[in-house]
């Protein structure tokens, strides 16, 4: 039975889609997903225990067996990031309940509620397949549910950002799938393991050097990695406050978890080293946190600041890819975790205030710090997360990633993490300013707190934000032990 | 709509046969090409046909389009429950071979109510997509 638990996280979302998209108007069909995402941040939990102490989990769909069948494969990499991915919809959907039913009309809400089951099956999708083919199509489910969950955005201009991302997502997605072509043409397999024995042979070979690149780029897309994140900043502005918690808090990461198998588990190690990867991931990861840094300070709307700053940390775990060493992977995986807790405290906030006051520019939130405290509580510690400072998660992945900066030498990103560190108090202190120092404008009425609904699942995300900068045992542990795998140390 | 009486005549005679290639389709899909996404699509455009000769009005009375979110739902429910059912006789998810006594059996059975799962709902969803744009302005 343990190895089902596996796949039932990605049919238990899939079955329960298209029933909620049929379900009667009103709360039924939160309701369901509700349910269907805690059932799944349970089974991600016992997945997680059942590979840390029973070891990998092999599972062949439809009886088949690998490398000709579709195989789930699931080690503590995967397991890690299922439960990010899994934990993350089930602390937005209680949140989603009253911040949905006040920004997305209420016809389409059971089509809301289902295309986010969809997006949550196409992500642990990802993390759950050992087949680069079915990692394809499920890149495809998430992607697809996701420019229809931001079309949804109150703004007119919500249509335009699906179209951008569309555009974008897609041309990523066909460049992940000729790189796997390219890939099949010359080994003849698509499943993970077996092309990780298959490919140290045909290495030198043109094709698969071009397939390798091409699968980048598509990736690259899809994690919105400095200068191909042009699609993030309006994505993540329009869509529905829920959605923005959701996919900011998950799709960009399971990207990059993406990257990291690619890289360390399906090339042999070392093989990025002998291309242009591995520079162009540190100048792309340097260039996108200051660049986006700066970006950040300049904006006038909350979320699209906060958008910004996404693609600055994205740049983070990327520099943390492109030091190719154990406490750089180490410093990306525990990165993701953290930056998933802290971006969507931020996120969810921000969508506190939409909800109070239906404003996310920064001249419409003067003051409401002082009428919102716990909101702005929640902005607060989340704000101090993303700079890092100590005490919180954010401290700890920058730690290990000027660790890791140290251990090479290299000081020019250790500067650049640092001054990125910096432009965050920036950006963050702008955000505060704004909320709290500013006299407010008078509107007439009075703006109170936001609903308990909200603000529980916020506050769970910020608790876990502090949580998690002094105890490191979860995150930190499972990343080293992650990491370990990728390396090649253990199985 | 004007009526045009050589458009009604073939179309009333060209589209029993488009259904019955889609089920030729949709049935022999085992066997050699075809299957559950191509039948479906040929399904629809036989609708699609009508309702252009016909009047959007007249294809909604065959088939009103609250059935059609039905249907597309139903597809996937199942294509998703044929692999339920194999994990609940003791099998992998989607391991057709348990699903008859006769393994080949198992097998022919699973790929066909995968499939008609496969072309209800790409049949309904291309019905719903030439809906939703041709009946735009009219509310």
């Amino acid at each position: 039975m343990g190895s089902h638990i596996s796949l039932l996280l990605v049919v238990v979302p899939l079955i329960a889609a298209p029933v909620v998209a049929i379900l009667p108007r009103g709360r039924l069909p939160w309701a369901v997903a509700f349910m269907v995402a805690a059932l799944c941040a349970v089974l991600a939990g016992m997945q997680l225990w059942a590979v840390l102490h029973e070891g990998a989990i092999s599972y062949e769909l439809g009886g088949w067996a690998p490398p000709w069948g579709i195989e789930y494969r699931i080690d503590a990499v995967n397991a890690f990031v299922a439960l990010i991915v899994a934990a993350i919809a089930a602390i937005t959907l209680p949140y989603a309940l009253l911040s949905s039913e006040r920004e997305i009309p209420e016809e389409k809400i059971p089509l809301f509620y289902s295309a986010m089951l969809l997006c949550l099956t196409g992500l642990l999708g990802i993390t759950q397949t050992g087949d680069i083919f079915n990692v394809f199509v499920f890149l495809e489910i998430s992607s697809l549910a996701s420019y229809a969950l931001i079309s949804l955005g109150r703004d007119r201009q919500a249509l335009t950002s699906a179209y951008q991302y569309l555009i974008m997502g897609t041309i990523g997605a066909t460049f992940y799938l000729i790189g796997v072509g390219l890939i099949y043409s010359q080994t003849g397999s698509l499943n993970m393991q077996d092309l990780a024995t298959i490919l140290p042979d045909v290495l030198h070979l043109k094709t698969v050097e071009t397939g390798f690149a091409f699968i980048m780029i598509g990736v690259a897309l899809k994690l919105a990695l400095f200068p191909l994140h042009l699609w993030l900043p309006n994505a993540y502005t329009y869509a529905p406050s829920v959605v923005t918690v959701f996919l900011a808090a998950t799709a960009t990461k399971v990207a990059v978890y993406l990257m990291l198998r690619i890289l360390g588990m399906v090339f042999p190690q070392g093989f990025a080293l002998t291309t242009p990867a591995e520079e162009l991931f540190i100048v792309a990861g340097i260039t996108g946190i200051i660049i986006a840094s700066v970006y950040a300070i300049y904006q006038k709307n909350v979320k699209r600041l906060l958008a910004y700053s996404s693609v600055a940390q994205v740049g983070y775990m990327v520099l943390g890819i492109g030091f190719a060493s154990v406490t750089g992977v180490t410093a990306t995986l525990v990165h993701l975790f953290n930056h998933a807790l802290m971006k969507g405290a931020l996120f969810m906030a921000v969508g506190a205030i939409i909800y109070r006051t239906g404003a996310c520019r920064m001249e419409q939130i003067h003051g409401l710090g002082r009428t919102m405290p716990w909101t702005f509580g929640a902005i607060v510690i989340g704000g101090l997360s993303l700079v890092g400072v100590p005490g919180t998660a954010g401290f700890i992945s920058k730690w290990y990633l000027v660790t890791a900066a140290l251990e090479q030498g290299a000081w020019i990103s250790v500067a650049v993490i640092l001054s990125g560190s910096l432009l965050a108090v920036v950006y963050v202190g702008k955000l505060i300013e704004a909320l709290y120092f500013k006299p407010m404008t008078d509107t007439g009425n009075a703006v109170g707190e936001a609903p308990m609904l909200l603000l529980v699942p916020t506050w769970v995300l910020v608790l876990a934000n502090l949580y998690f900068g002094l105890d490191t045992d979860l995150t930190v542990g499972v990343a080293e032990k992650a990491v370990a795998i990728i390396a090649g140390m253990e199985s | 709509m004007r009526p045009n009486l050589i458009l009604h005549v073939i179309a009333k005679f060209t589209i029993p046969l488009i259904i019955l290639f889609a089920l030729y389709v949709q049935f022999h899909g085992d066997f050699g090409p075809g299957g559950g996404f191509q039948a479906g699509v040929i399904f629809s455009a036989a609708l699609i046909l009508y309702s252009l000769v016909f009047g959007l009005d007249a294809a909604e009375k065959i088939i009103p389009s609250h059935w059609l979110r039905i249907l597309a739902a139903l597809g996937v429910v199942i294509y998703a429950g044929v692999g339920l059912v194999s994990l609940l006789l003791g099998g992998n998810y989607l391991d057709y071979t348990l699903l008859s006594s006769n393994q080949i059996a198992g097998q022919h059975l699973g790929i066909l109510l995968v499939e008609l799962g496969v072309g209800i709902t790409v049949a309904a969803a291309m019905l719903i997509l030439f809906f939703s744009f041709a009946g735009r302005g009219r509310e």
